[in-house]
């Protein structure tokens, strides 16, 4: 293992700013490259970053790393925000995950993606473990942007439940992902069970399925379970559940588990008077692929996805 | 006459409504053009609070000369101004990259929808924007190249120093005024100012600059003065100076005014060590239309742009 300098910034009173990468194999064939967590919520992120350091380093002291291949993980992009509990950027609230592939010349935050896309680039396979705009619990997934260079049989491979295709809107040219696949590279984003908090079951699948992923392609040798022959989904048959009243959020159902046309999925209780407002029945037979998580909830909020028709 | 343009209940007890105020003439024929300035789609702009007010004053004073229907939005995003958020509140969401919105959508890109739906078919629309609490701006237009040739006509009565075309950015395909443009309706978006603060003059200079487009529009046929004869700059024109010290910057210029090569921007200095870091410098001679205005800056930051005098 290799420890490198990725992005340095100085700072007036804060300790510098630096991004390390870890190293696992020769400086041969960019094979495959790993980013954790780019949001200051993403400690989930962050600690399966730290996970596949520590896995990979045992690989690689027990040869498995085959042939030149090279793989860099950076764990954290913007710990900075992790530190004082900031969603994005601290300094100026702008999200890195929507600056890529950034200016070496332009404003801080942007000098920043782009110090880091000069290194993440290039690779044959890009992975990162991201978050959603959409607070909550989902079931461990496989997410690529219809570019024209995505490959879901590739996603497959990741051996975790569900692929899912997601179309990019204007807003999603600026990611990671999508910068990396218009660079040749195939991108991976993995999403599982938790963001703010540590989810140690689901973390460790996430961490397995970038093993299993790589073993696959040929770039490590690691013996684990074959993992699941994926369902691919598209994001937009994905059946939204709306609430239809605000108020304290009572969930009944949970990510993966399978509900029938009808079921109740949530209660929605009035916070003055505790009576209950609405039940929310499952509008479909299918499989909760979204949960929302807090204990309160707007009025036509999305508080489920429902994979339609599909039974456990 | 106030009108709900949206509306979502709140977790408890609190309505989040987007309201508008709709002036007719004294007299309407069924002809009347629709003329709408929105604004407050940043919670941290505040620029355009002030020209709400003052366009709703004096188009009540002078009612007899209206001649078309004025509507005025001046809260797209009221949770936002309201908590001093440049977001959407809760979710975080910027409301200026989700548009045009979607009914089915997260509650944030259904107000989206409800307003693009609002708005559409109007003749005419101005976005007011007011940059950020970093940068203090000139009152300008802004014009994405791919639609700059229909709205340059318009743009040259709002009584602004400039008009910036700048180039296409896929990124900024979600934004409100692109949305609207590509539904038909010119919308013109208005920089002006710094967040979180009023520039009277800058608002009055707007205001006069929007009576000027009315009467052009045949929607006001009461006095209004000789709008300004803007500069036009494709971006090329412009020169801009980044920081590339962190540190406190102390400006030595005058925002608004004009500058020679080679001249004193400001310094970047060391309050703990009591040294200067940088001194910046003018790239070209020129007009300072971008200054900083919040001294805090990192390594990047934008210090100025300066818009080259051979265009005048």
């Amino acid at each position: 293992m290799r420890r490198e300098l990725i992005f340095s910034m100085k700072n007036t009173y804060r300790d510098d700013f630096r991004v390390y990468g870890y190293h696992f194999g020769r400086s041969g064939s960019k094979a495959a490259c790993i980013v954790g967590n780019m949001r200051g919520n993403e400690v989930q992120q962050l600690y399966i970053g730290s996970l596949l350091v520590k896995m990979l380093r045992e690989i690689e002291m027990h040869g498995g790393i085959v042939g030149d291949n090279e793989i860099l993980v950076i764990p954290s992009v913007n710990y900075p925000a992790v530190n004082v509990g900031k969603h994005f950027w601290p300094t100026d609230n702008t999200d890195l995950n929507r600056l890529f592939p950034g200016n070496p010349t332009g404003e801080t935050t942007s000098r920043l993606t782009a110090g880091i896309f000069e290194k993440v680039k290039g690779y044959g396979y890009g992975i990162q473990f991201g978050s959603l705009s959409m607070a909550g619990d989902y079931v461990p997934h496989v997410r690529m942007m219809e570019t024209g260079y995505h490959n879901p049989g590739l996603a497959n491979l990741f051996g975790l439940p569900y692929v899912v295709i997601r179309k990019p809107t204007p807003y999603d040219t600026a990611t990671l992902n999508y910068n990396w696949q218009m660079n040749g590279t195939n991108a991976f984003s993995i999403h599982t069970a938790a963001t703010d908090q540590i989810d140690e079951e689901s973390a460790r699948q996430a961490a397995s399925s970038v093993l299993r992923f790589l073993t696959r392609m040929g770039i490590i040798r690691y013996h684990s379970h074959n993992g699941y022959i994926a369902s691919v989904i598209r994001e937009e048959d994905l059946t939204s559940v709306k609430t239809d009243q605000a108020g304290f959020f009572r969930r009944a159902v949970n990510p993966g588990e399978e509900v029938a046309r009808g079921d109740l999925m949530a209660t929605i209780i009035e916070p003055g008077t505790g009576e209950i407002l609405s039940q929310i029945m499952a509008p479909t037979d299918g499989i909760v692929f979204f949960a929302h998580s807090q204990p309160l909830v707007m009025e036509r909020a999305i508080i489920f996805k429902v994979i339609r028709r599909l039974h456990s | 006459m106030i009108k709900t343009v949206a509306s979502i209940e709140l977790p408890v007890n609190e309505t989040l409504e987007i309201r508008k105020n709709v002036i007719q003439p004294e007299h309407l024929t069924g002809e009347e053009k629709r003329f709408c300035i929105v604004t407050g789609t940043h919670g941290d702009e505040l620029e355009g609070q002030y020209v709400c007010y003052e366009l709703n004053r004096r188009i009540q004073e002078q009612r007899r000369h209206l001649k078309g229907i004025v509507e005025i939005y001046p809260a797209l995003n009221p949770l936002g101004i309201d908590t001093i958020t440049r977001a959407f509140p809760v979710v975080d969401v910027d409301m200026n990259r989700i548009f045009p919105g979607t009914e089915d959508g997260s509650v944030a890109e259904l107000l989206a929808g409800k307003i693009t739906e609002d708005l559409a078919g109007a003749d005419l629309c101005i976005d007011i924007h007011a940059s950020n609490i970093y940068i203090r701006e000139i009152p300008q237009v802004r014009l994405n190249e791919s639609t700059s040739n229909n709205l340059l006509e318009y743009a040259k009565y709002l009584n602004t120093e400039f008009v910036w075309v700048h180039p296409a950015a896929t990124v900024l395909e979600s934004t409100l005024a692109h949305t609207m443009n590509m539904l038909g309706v010119p919308t013109l978006v208005v920089e002006m100012g710094v967040g979180m603060r009023i520039t009277e003059k800058f608002c009055f200079q707007l205001v006069d600059g929007i009576f000027c487009l009315m009467k052009k529009l045949g929607i006001w046929d009461g006095d209004v003065l000789t709008p300004k004869e803007p500069i036009i700059s494709l971006g090329g024109e412009v020169g801009l100076v980044n920081a590339e010290k962190p540190g406190l910057f102390v400006s030595h210029v005058k925002h608004r005014h004009d500058i020679r090569k080679g001249e004193v921007i400001g310094e970047i200095v060391n309050p703990l060590k009591g040294t200067v870091e940088e001194t910046l410098y003018a790239p070209c001679d020129g007009l300072i239309f971008t200054l900083r205005a919040y001294p805090m800056v990192e390594t990047g930051a934008l210090i100025a742009r300066i818009l080259e005098r051979r265009q005048s």
